[in-house]
């Protein structure tokens, strides 16, 4: 058995917006292992960035607890979890959140001036295939190549866990199958867990383990026998 | 460099005409906290090191003629440190090369030492020796204007004895900081002259052996001026003492005085404005930028930045701000603070006023803006630091507008739809409008207040110079003399017409009030020199009577009715009991008035006069001032054409300097308010404007929408900045009203107006230079990007 690198024991998180209480997650246990890359899969609204969030120490629970490995986080106050976050966490987001007024260097550079054991960020969009775009302002660039920056930003700190939500969400199908490729590039070469949200149910098969949401609860969690690279994928 | 400082300049460098419009405001207050601050350090430290250096005293009084017999117990006065006697007078000079004549103050120089009170210091020569009958060292001012060397001579008519004087030396003196003639308006360093000239020969030329005329007091830490001025005139009493006064009274450091209290005053009104305008456009923006960079600033968090690091990184961006408003500051007050140097060394005497800037006022006032631009960024910044990263993820849910009364109205009155969002969005801000309404105000406010102070001085003048006193000049005698002199001067060439008056030295009591001043008589129906009211109506001092100015009568508590005790100080020094026949509003001066012939009558005495107003013809000034030279007792003369010409000169600079400095200062605040705030419209309202475009709507339309508002603003900020402006005139009709002046109240619709075109045309001119942004404005992108 692998080593168990997020676990969550019951976990809620209630958003009271004055008149109704919504329940984005509804009592979630659940297990991340060591070099795996599990889909999170649901229709939007299903809780799944709410616990993405969570499991980066972006947010906090309403109850229940959370360790990333022995650290348990939901003991950690602010100043705890952005050092958590800096240490161990990359993550990707849909929208590439990238800092428009810096290239593609500086970028990466945001994240390698704090880590405590970075890679050149020249080397890590080199990884992302973009070694040639190094001085280019993300208004410079499409879409697809804007998130694999946003991919060389995360891995560049060698995180122990890389968190993805709905990387490939603004992109159309082969830029987003390029992106899906680097990713699992990144996981079998470092053995970076990997946590892919996304609502594309096709998107489901090149994981190791597919965890189901429904209404802010896991409704099935399966392990794919067979993988299949994301350039087999189509949507 | 860090990559987030990288972030940190291109920021800067995108929002730099932004920035600069701010920091051009924030430049206003550093620029005139460092000019009136410095000016203020600087006037007031060279001032007491030189009072102190040179002993200037503290106490002054007039006698005619006391015998210097009395000076032991003069000295023994309680309180008093050291005494001065002196022997002053007056001489009207006769300069070659200078066809008018000018007017000399003689004082003597002791014989036995040098003097220790009020001593000059030495500018070039030396002191005259004290044997000498025609050495005489003058002030250096007189001196350089009128191109006097060591050994030039001039010509003195010293008590109706024509004498030869060669200058031995040239001095400056504490006592002449701001350097006017008796009865002068403004400084005049040609036609007035400080003559320090050896004591036995200024005794012999006055018949003042044994005697003297005129003492300086110097009094002990402890002493209470009052007392000793008591003292003093208790025993100058029989030798015609003509009433003792402190420094306040000294005509030099009271007006030296004003003005140091005018630029401290300055430097705490003045500046604070511009800091909290500037403070509100920085909160205004970097609250923008942070909102624009939510997503940015979650993603720093999730990256793992701390909010501190964040936090700093926001305070940073508005730190440029400031170091750009502090370096155009610095610079702009350096620049001014010379010119106000400038302008000081032409009205005021210094022997070595350091108008250096003391570095700790460039410190302070450069902290002042740094916090002001902190403070004004620090919600924003820490708005930055706390937002969840989480939350700040994700797109900020749009701002919820709720139907009003307003929007019921709104649809009532049928309007379109741009002029709903313009009207929208301004009652949707309400704190923002406001605060976007008082800054465009302040602008407003501004000139109004620039444009008031000059109507209230052309008013003054026009009052005091051409309708109060129409003569061509005032010929003034060292003593009253009879009437009939009056024949004489009639019979001088070129004067058309002489009218008598006199000024009698006086204390006017009222009970324990008192005040001392000089009491002017003249006949009813006098055509040259008149009581004129603020209301522009002629008063005239009814027989048996005293027309007081109300300034005085409420100093000294008297109303019409009222007996009012008058102690005349010359002549017979009698005291009479005069009732309160009538008040007049003046801007300057405490006036007493009265009838010239009632007073004669009162004085048993044969008509006496003091003054002979005249007018002249001007083909005959040559002549005139040939002859003037020679009449004996004649202390000085008062060219009025001069003095109001160069009253006017000196305001005419003013206005035009004054004018131009707040219309600058009210352009950047409009510029900065306006350009900041249709920016920020701009960004806020890319996607709705770009939606109105893809409907269909014209540029033309989309453009009124972002001019509309700023223009509304600038409109409903008028009537803001009117009463604003008002209110400051009404202020600085408060404090500029002091027991000698005041200003009168006087706002002309025409200032408004102009105050209004100003802001209004550099309100429109920022809008339409954002304005041109949306041309360029690319509809799909903006479309596109997510917010
Ligand atoms: N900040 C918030 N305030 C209120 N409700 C929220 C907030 N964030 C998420 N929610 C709600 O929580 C639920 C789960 O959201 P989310 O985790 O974003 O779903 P998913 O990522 O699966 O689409 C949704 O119903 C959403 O409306
Ligand atoms: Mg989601």
């Amino acid at each position: 058995m692998a080593e168990v690198i997020f676990r969550t024991e019951d976990i809620t998180k209630v958003y009271d917006t004055g008149e109704v209480k919504v329940y984005a997650l509804a009592g979630v246990s659940l297990e991340l292992y060591a070099g795996e890359l599990a889909v999170l899969l649901g229709p939007s609204g299903s809780g799944k960035s709410t616990l993405l969030n969570i499991l980066g120490g972006l947010d906090h629970v309403t109850d229940g607890r959370v360790w990333f490995r022995d650290l348990e986080l939901t003991d950690l106050n602010d100043r705890g979890l952005t050092r958590f976050r800096r240490d161990h966490v990359g993550f990707v987001f849909q929208f590439y959140n990238l800092v428009p007024s810096l290239t593609a260097r500086e970028n990466v550079q945001l994240v390698t001036d704090v880590a405590p054991d970075p890679m050149p960020a020249a080397e890590a969009l080199e990884l992302v295939g973009l070694g040639h775009r190094l001085d280019h302002f993300p208004s410079e660039m499409s879409g697809g190549e804007q998130q694999r920056v946003a991919i060389a930003r995360a891995i560049a700190k060698r995180p122990e866990v890389l968190l993805c939500d709905e990387p490939t969400g603004a992109l159309d199908s082969k830029t987003g199958v390029q992106v899906l490729e680097v990713l699992k590039t990144i996981n079998d070469q470092f053995g970076t867990t990997t946590a892919v949200i996304t609502h594309n149910a096709a998107i489901q098969q090149m994981a190791h383990r597919v965890i189901q949401f429904q209404d802010g609860k896991i409704n099935e969690v399966h392990v794919n026998e067979t993988r299949i690279a994301p350039h087999e994928i189509v949507w | 460099m860090q990559a987030l400082d990288k972030k940190l300049f291109r920021d800067f460098r995108r929002l730099w005409v932004q920035a600069v419009a701010i920091a051009l405001v924030l430049s206003c207050g550093v620029a005139l906290l460092l000019t009136s601050f410095g000016m203020y350090q600087a006037l007031d430290d060279t001032r007491a090191a030189y009072y102190e250096r040179n002993r200037f005293g503290d106490v002054w009084l007039d006698t005619r003629r006391a015998p210097e017999t009395l000076l032991p117990e003069l000295r023994a006065i309680d309180g008093v440190y050291a005494i001065e006697p002196r022997v002053v007078g007056a001489a009207i000079l006769d300069i070659e090369g200078r066809s008018e004549s000018a007017v000399g103050q003689i004082l003597s120089w002791p014989e036995d030492d040098d003097p220790l009170l009020n001593v000059p210091l030495l500018r070039s020569g030396g002191y005259p020796a004290p044997t000498s009958t025609r050495d005489v060292m003058v002030n250096e001012p007189f001196a350089e204007a009128n191109g006097f060397e060591i050994g030039s001579v001039f010509h003195a008519n010293l008590n109706g004895q024509r004498r030869e004087l060669r200058i031995v030396g040239t001095a400056l003196s504490p006592e002449y900081i701001y350097t006017i003639s008796p009865g002068g308006m403004m400084p005049d360093n040609e036609g007035f002259g400080i003559i320090w000239m050896p004591e036995r020969a200024v005794a012999a030329a006055f018949d003042m052996e044994g005697a003297f005329n005129n003492l300086s007091v110097r009094i002990t830490q402890d002493a209470s001026e009052d007392e000793v001025i008591d003292a003093l005139d208790r025993l100058a009493e029989p030798y015609g003492g003509l009433g003792a006064y402190g420094r306040a009274q000294q005509i030099s450091d009271s007006f030296v005085t004003s003005e140091i209290a005018q630029l401290r005053g300055m430097a705490m009104v003045v500046p604070p404005i511009f800091f909290a305008i500037a403070a509100f456009l920085v909160s205004m923006v970097m609250g923008r930028i942070v909102a624009l960079e939510r997503s940015e600033i979650g993603l720093l968090k999730a990256i793992g930045y701390s909010d501190l690091e964040i936090c700093l990184h926001y305070l940073l961006l508005a730190g440029f701000i400031a170091v750009v408003g502090i370096a155009i500051g610095w610079g702009a007050g350096t620049w001014l603070a010379r010119g106000m140097a400038v302008q000081y060394a032409e009205f005021f005497d210094f022997p070595y006023l350091l108008f250096r800037v003391p570095g700790w006022v460039y410190a302070i006032s450069g902290l002042a803006a740094l916090v002001t631009t902190m403070l004004g960024a620090a919600r924003a910044a820490l708005a930055a630091a706390r937002l969840a990263p989480a939350i700040a993820m994700q797109p900020p849910a749009p701002p919820r507008f709720k139907r009003s009364m307003i929007d019921v109205a709104m649809a009532r009155l049928r309007l379109s739809q741009p002029t709903v969002m313009i009207l929208r969005s301004f009652f949707r801000w309400p704190g923002r409008s406001a605060m976007t309404c008082l800054g465009l105000g302040f602008a407003v406010a501004s000139v109004v207040a620039a444009s008031f102070v000059n109507d209230a001085l052309e008013n003054i003048v026009d009052v005091a110079f051409y309708q109060s006193n129409r003569q061509d000049a005032m010929l003034l005698f060292t003593e009253n003399v009879p009437e009939t002199t009056i024949a004489e001067v009639r019979r001088l060439p070129g004067v058309l017409q002489a009218e008598p008056q006199q000024y009698l030295p006086a204390i006017l009591r009222n009970g324990p009030l008192e005040k001392s001043l000089a009491v002017e008589a003249r006949r009813p129906g006098t055509d040259l020199s008149r009581v004129i009211g603020a209301d522009g109506e002629v008063s005239t001092a009814e027989p048996g009577g005293m027309l007081l100015s109300e300034r005085l009568a409420s100093q000294l508590d008297l109303g019409i009715g009222d007996m009012v005790e008058v102690e005349f100080l010359s002549g017979r020094r009698e005291t009479h009991e005069m009732v309160v026949t009538g008040l007049v509003e003046q801007y300057f001066g405490l006036g007493a008035y009265a009838d010239l012939d009632y007073l004669n009558q009162v004085f048993r005495q044969s008509p006496q006069m003091s003054v002979v107003n005249v007018t002249l013809d001007d083909n005959e000034l040559e002549a005139l001032h040939a002859r003037l030279k020679d009449i004996p007792r004649l202390s000085g003369l008062i060219m009025m054409n001069d003095t109001r010409r160069s009253f006017q000169d000196t305001i005419r600079e003013n206005v035009v300097v004054m004018n131009t400095v707040y219309i600058v200062i009210a352009v950047l605040i409009t510029v900065g308010v306006a350009y900041n705030g249709a920016r920020i419209q701009l960004s806020e309202r890319a996607r709705e404007l770009a939606s109105l475009r893809i409907l269909g709507f014209s540029r033309g339309e989309v453009s009124y929408v972002l001019v509309g508002e700023t223009m509304l603003l600038a409109l409903v900020a008028q009537p803001i900045g009117w009463l604003l402006g008002a209110g400051i005139a009404q202020a600085m009709v408060g404090a500029f009203s002091s027991d000698i002046y005041s200003m009168p109240l006087i706002l002309k619709p025409d200032i408004f107006s102009r105050a209004s075109l100003v802001v209004l045309a550099a309100a429109l001119a920022s809008a339409l230079i954002v304005r041109r942004r949306l041309d360029n404005l690319n509809l799909v992108s903006v479309m596109k990007t997510r917010e």
